[in-house]
């Protein structure tokens, strides 16, 4: 039965408002298979359930480790340090933290709960010409889940859109596209190289996609992250925007100024993710950026 | 806007309120005649009333285009010594308290002592209505378990119509006179008190025209002596005005904003209404004499905007009368809740209303940034996006103006109140939330009921646990429950023992009112006063209904639903813990608390769970209530809405099972429990949307954006969002667009923060002017992150 079919997703947010026309609800699915480096939410990257630790709650109450049946939690220097080798995820910790400090990073679940949540939203979507966004990580790391959502979505009268890096095996790619409405298209840096530098891996593919998803005769809007210092120099910039406008036969690319949050989350992260200390651009380089590139489109947004 | 409004807007906004008792020593004047021991209450009532009129100050400020004050000059505030008397002890604490303070001189102290309160002692309304009520009531009332409006403030929250722009005093007056001559002593036998009332209201007629007449010579007088041809000009063409409304219908847009001014001031006058007067939808009485002013070439549209400036600020000039004790408490603001209706339908024929006007007087809400008039919109199907769209730009500006309610759901309440159709068009909100039919309606809130509170004595066998006093009926002991409708059911039980209390006790008032105190000049602008011949008090408006505002929603939901969760159906806590760790304030229960805060489900999350109760409690009180009769030939309503009584009410209660502890505030509104919505917007309307609003007289759900969450194509969303709502039937939803970092940052520095105003409860106010623990509970509120 489709609607079992089962998927590993960790958040579920509702009145997202920047991922897609009108009001949508946004389910992030868990696993990436890039590392970029920017990330603002490094706990997608696992495919996998992983214990999570907000640091800036923990009062050190020791709590957590006392109650651990499999020993994954010591304490050092009054800081709970989780063994993820021994951890099984039962939740313990997470039950018995006051603070709310310990948590789990994602959850299996199926189409059918999933499809429970994004209906409670459905007379927002029909009054602001919304729907569902899958995003993540990265959505199409899973896309038998993916396939299942969209064609209960597709039966529903629900519009969606898949917010990706494009960076998958092209057969998926297609099928995929075939029951999507919008897709939402990272474009993080035109040089291959470079590319794979910051983010783990190549362009090629991904150009390929966006390529193969516009002569599938669909709709895209190209999202930018700006990263001062990786992808803001007027190179790239122009090169962007040109692939968008010829080759992807886009009309609207949204920037989105590079945001701290991702520093500040990875520290909830076990394992050590390396953030990028970078600023965030100011709007004056925000505004020239979206000049530039409005050359190419009909519309260009900043923030999405 | 223009030198001449930011002069007038700043002199408004910096002059602190200070008390005047000129009125206060001409009613004790009047009341010191033998007038009283010669007429009948009615007349009375009206001759004081003219009396005041023909004699009090008039005020004409430099450079102003509207004129007219209800005191001596801006921000000078009368007291109502009829109704209640101040003591000594009062006008201290008006003077030194935190909360909107008053300044009261030492001549104000002296005029107190020697003639105010030797003469008033023992005679005022306030204390005829103590003296009423018996013990159990007073019990009651001293545990918070609900308020009383009436106890220092007459009946209001009225709103005028159409009338006074086809009809001038002198009209009323042909109608006054043409329905007494009708009067049938043979067969009516409340013929003679109808008869006095007739008297009563032609004599206030007489008084307000004379108080106009009075404001035209000081103008002509004013216009003889000023230098400044320019404004020698405006001073003669005030006293033209003047002199010709409210006696004769305006002809013109000055016009109709000075003859609504004086109504305005009148009533106001008369009594110490609950939530002043407001005009209504004032875009709609206004665009004819825009319409034609322009086609006749005498006024531009920015002459229209800048007459509408100076109209604006005759309100923030008039702060809400000093409220001592519990009237304070649950209403502590200078805020008087007029507020002016934009957009929405005609009411003859429900087709989209908003017009030139309505976009204009949005622009001077965004203008003038004052707290007084509070202001709203009205939005049907009917009416275009784009008119919501420019609102909800101003709600971005973040001042917690205009709120915004739904036409649509207006019609069906009103309907379902039994009102004809065109009736229930006239309809809209004054004061918060609650609605009425515009110029027909004696719409009384009588008081706010603390459900919370009532629950903690559901939990305590109606022993109120701040007192150890029994104060409820006897329902059990909630140990030996053994099931939710146990609960539910002593729940239920407590609150029919205070619904009948309250209702015993309004019934009385009501009754004081109507004989002690009518309100003749209000009787002659509302319908059907005149034609039944029957004061605004005594059931002569066409619709009379009453209303007890149920207050707490989200607590109480909360609160049942982590009882029924933990205790009958998870089994994971017992009964007895539970009431222990309340008894203790959770000193020593963290953990339990924690569960009880983060692992049980709560209100405003589109939870089915939490949202059942949430249904359930309102239908309780719905029908122990509805329905009603009360002495007005009206019924008893509900609405749900809390001005800052959510704070009082707090404070009285002790912790309870959703882990609020105790003394903390209740939730406001049906807002979500402050923090406890974690779903986002969509989930809170949805939640507030499981509530039967066409039900009710109105309700209210306050939401909070960061400014962020509206940026670029964020507005479209909030509209959509404010849309969707309206489709699911809600009432009113209102916005607060700030941060709580700005927050902290104005509570820690006032001086730099006066201008900050923040949406409170059903009204704005400036945040360096409401008491700390509000302060607190605002920047509690949950900010809806979206992101």
């Amino acid at each position: 039965m489709e609607l079992d079919t089962k998927g590993l997703v960790f958040d579920i947010k509702r009145y997202a408002i920047h991922d897609g026309p009108g009001i949508r609800t946004t389910v992030f699915f868990k696993g990436c298979p890039l590392k970029c480096l920017w990330c603002h939410n490094p706990e997608s990257w696992k495919a996998h359930v992983e214990p999570g630790f907000r640091s800036g709650r923990c009062v050190g109450c020791g709590q957590c480790a006392e109650v651990c049946p499999h020993e994954a939690v010591s304490l050092v220097e009054s800081r709970p340090v989780t063994d993820t080798e021994k951890c099984v995820l039962c939740g313990r910790c997470v039950d018995v933290c006051l603070a709310g400090a310990r948590q789990i990073i994602g959850r299996e679940t199926t189409v059918s709960e999933v499809m429970a949540e994004v209906e409670r939203d459905v007379i927002f979507y029909d009054q602001s010409g919304g729907g569902v966004t899958f995003s993540g990580g990265e959505p199409l790391m899973q896309p038998e889940f993916l396939l299942a959502l969209l064609n209960q979505c597709r039966a529903r009268n629900i519009h969606t859109a898949v917010d990706t890096s494009c960076y998958a095996e092209p057969e998926i790619v297609e099928s995929i596209a075939e029951r999507t409405d919008l897709f939402l298209c990272d474009l993080k840096h035109m040089d291959n190289e470079m590319h794979e530098r910051f983010t783990g891996a190549g362009n090629n593919l991904i150009l390929e996609n966006i390529r193969r998803i516009a002569q599938a005769g669909k709709k895209i809007i190209i999202r930018i992250p700006i990263i001062p210092g990786f992808n803001d120099d007027p190179e790239n910039i122009e090169a962007a925007g040109k692939f968008a406008a010829s080759e992807a036969s886009v009309s609207r690319i949204d920037i989105l100024p590079f945001n701290r949050g991702g520093a500040e989350k990875s520290a909830r992260l076990t394992d050590e993710i390396k953030s990028m200390r970078v600023e965030t651009p100011d709007k004056e380089q925000m505004n020239s950026i979206a000049q530039s590139l409005s050359k190419y489109v009909f519309e260009v947004n900043i923030g999405g | 806007m223009n030198e001449r409004v930011e002069k007038l807007r700043r002199e408004s906004v910096e002059i602190r309120p200070y008390i005047s008792t000129e009125r206060a020593e001409l009613m004790t004047d009047f009341y010191q005649s033998d007038i009283p021991q010669r007429e009948s209450v009615a007349v009375c009532r009206a001759l004081s009333f003219k009396h005041l009129m023909e004699n009090k100050t008039i005020c004409i400020n430099d450079g102003e285009l509207i004129v007219g004050e209800r005191g001596t000059a801006p921000k000078a505030t009368p007291t109502y010594p009829e109704l209640c008397c101040h003591t000594m002890e009062d006008l201290h604490i008006l003077n030194s308290r935190e909360r909107p303070p008053f300044v009261v001189s030492d001549e104000v102290r002296k005029i107190y002592s020697e003639r105010i309160i030797p003469f008033w002692a023992g005679k005022t309304m306030r204390e005829k209505l103590f003296a009423s009520m018996d013990e159990k009531w007073h019990q009651a009332f001293n545990a918070g378990v609900f308020t009383e409006f009436m106890e220092q403030r007459a009946p209001g929250h009225a709103i005028l119509d159409d009338k006074i722009y086809r009809k001038g005093m002198l009209d009323f007056k042909r109608d006054i006179a043409e329905n007494r001559k009708k009067l049938d002593y043979f067969n009516d036998p409340r013929a003679y008190e109808k008869d006095q009332e007739y008297r009563a209201m032609d004599i206030c007629a007489d008084a307000v025209i004379i108080f106009a007449q009075r404001h035209a010579e000081k103008a002509a007088q004013l216009a003889q002596q000023e230098t400044d041809p320019a404004r020698r000009g405006e001073l003669e063409r005030i006293a033209e005005v003047c002199s010709y409304v409210p006696a004769n219908a305006p002809r013109n847009f000055q016009e109709a904003l000075q003859s609504y001014w004086f109504v305005h001031l009148s009533v106001i006058t008369e009594l110490n209404t609950w939530d002043s007067f407001n005009p209504g939808r004032l875009d709609q009485h206004l665009l004819p004499f825009y319409e034609k002013g322009l086609q006749e070439g005498n006024l531009t549209d920015e002459q229209a905007r800048e007459l509408l400036q100076c109209f604006w600020i005759k309100f923030n000039n008039q702060p809400a009368p000093p409220k001592v004790g519990v009237t304070e408490e649950q209403s502590g603001t200078y805020t008087d809740f007029a507020l002016i209706n934009i957009g929405g339908i005609t009411p003859a024929d429900g087709n989209d209303a908003v017009n030139d006007v309505s976009y204009m007087m949005l622009d001077v809400v965004e203008e003038m940034r004052l707290t007084q008039p509070s202001s709203c919109i009205q939005i049907s199907m009917r009416n275009p996006d784009r008119f919501l769209k420019r609102a909800c730009e101003v709600i971005r500006t973040g001042f917690g103006q205009p709120s915004v309610f739904n036409t649509d759901v207006i019609i069906k309440e009103m309907l379902q109140d039994g009102k004809n159709i065109t009736d229930a068009r006239t309809g809209g909100p004054s004061g918060c939330v609650t609605v009425s039919s515009f110029g027909k309606e004696s719409c009384t809130l009588t008081g706010y009921i603390n459900w919370p509170k009532i629950f903690e004595l559901a939990c305590n066998d109606g022993v109120d646990p701040n007192s150890g006093e029994q104060i409820g009926p006897k329902t059990g002991d909630a140990r030996e429950f053994t099931s939710y409708r146990q609960l539910m059911d002593a729940y239920s039980q407590q609150l029919r023992y205070f619904i009948d209390l309250k209702i015993k006790g309004n019934n009385i008032i009501e009754r004081l009112y109507a004989n002690y105190m009518p309100a003749p000049f209000m009787s002659v602008v509302m319908d059907d006063c005149i034609a039944r011949g029957l004061d605004y008090h005594n059931g002569g408006a066409r619709y009379n209904p009453t209303y007890i505002q149920g207050v707490g929603i989200g607590t109480l939901t909360d609160s049942l639903a982590a009882v029924k969760y933990h205790v009958f159906d998870e089994q994971n806590i017992s009964m007895d813990e539970l009431l222990k760790a309340m008894q203790a304030d959770f000193e020593g229960y963290e953990h339990l608390r924690q569960k009880l805060l983060y692992h049980t489900p709560k209100y405003g999350n589109d939870d089915d769970y939490a949202d059942e109760i949430t249904e359930e409690v309102f239908n309780v009180y719905y029908d122990l209530l509805n329905g009603r009769p009360n002495t007005k030939g009206g019924k008893y309503r509900v609405n749900l809405l809390p001005t800052t009584v959510h704070i009082y009410f707090g404070s009285v209660v002790g912790a309870l099972p959703n882990g609020r502890k105790s003394g903390e505030p209740v939730s406001e509104g049906i807002s979500p429990t402050q923090g406890a919505d974690t779903k986002g917007p969509t989930a809170v309307v949805k939640s507030a949307a499981r509530i039967d609003h066409a039900r009710t007289g109105g309700t209210l759900l306050n939401m909070k954006f960061n400014p962020q969450v509206l940026a670029g194509e964020g507005i479209d969303k909030l509209l959509h969002l404010i849309r969707s709502y309206f489709k699911l039937d809600g009432h009113h939803i209102q916005f607060n667009v700030i941060d709580a970092e700005m927050l902290r940052k104005a509570q820690q520095n006032p001086e730099q923060h006066r201008d900050l105003i923040v949406r409170v409860a059903g009204y704005s106010d400036y945040f360096v002017d409401v008491g700390r623990d509000l302060q607190n509970e605002i920047i509690a509120r949950t900010e809806q992150q979206a992101l």
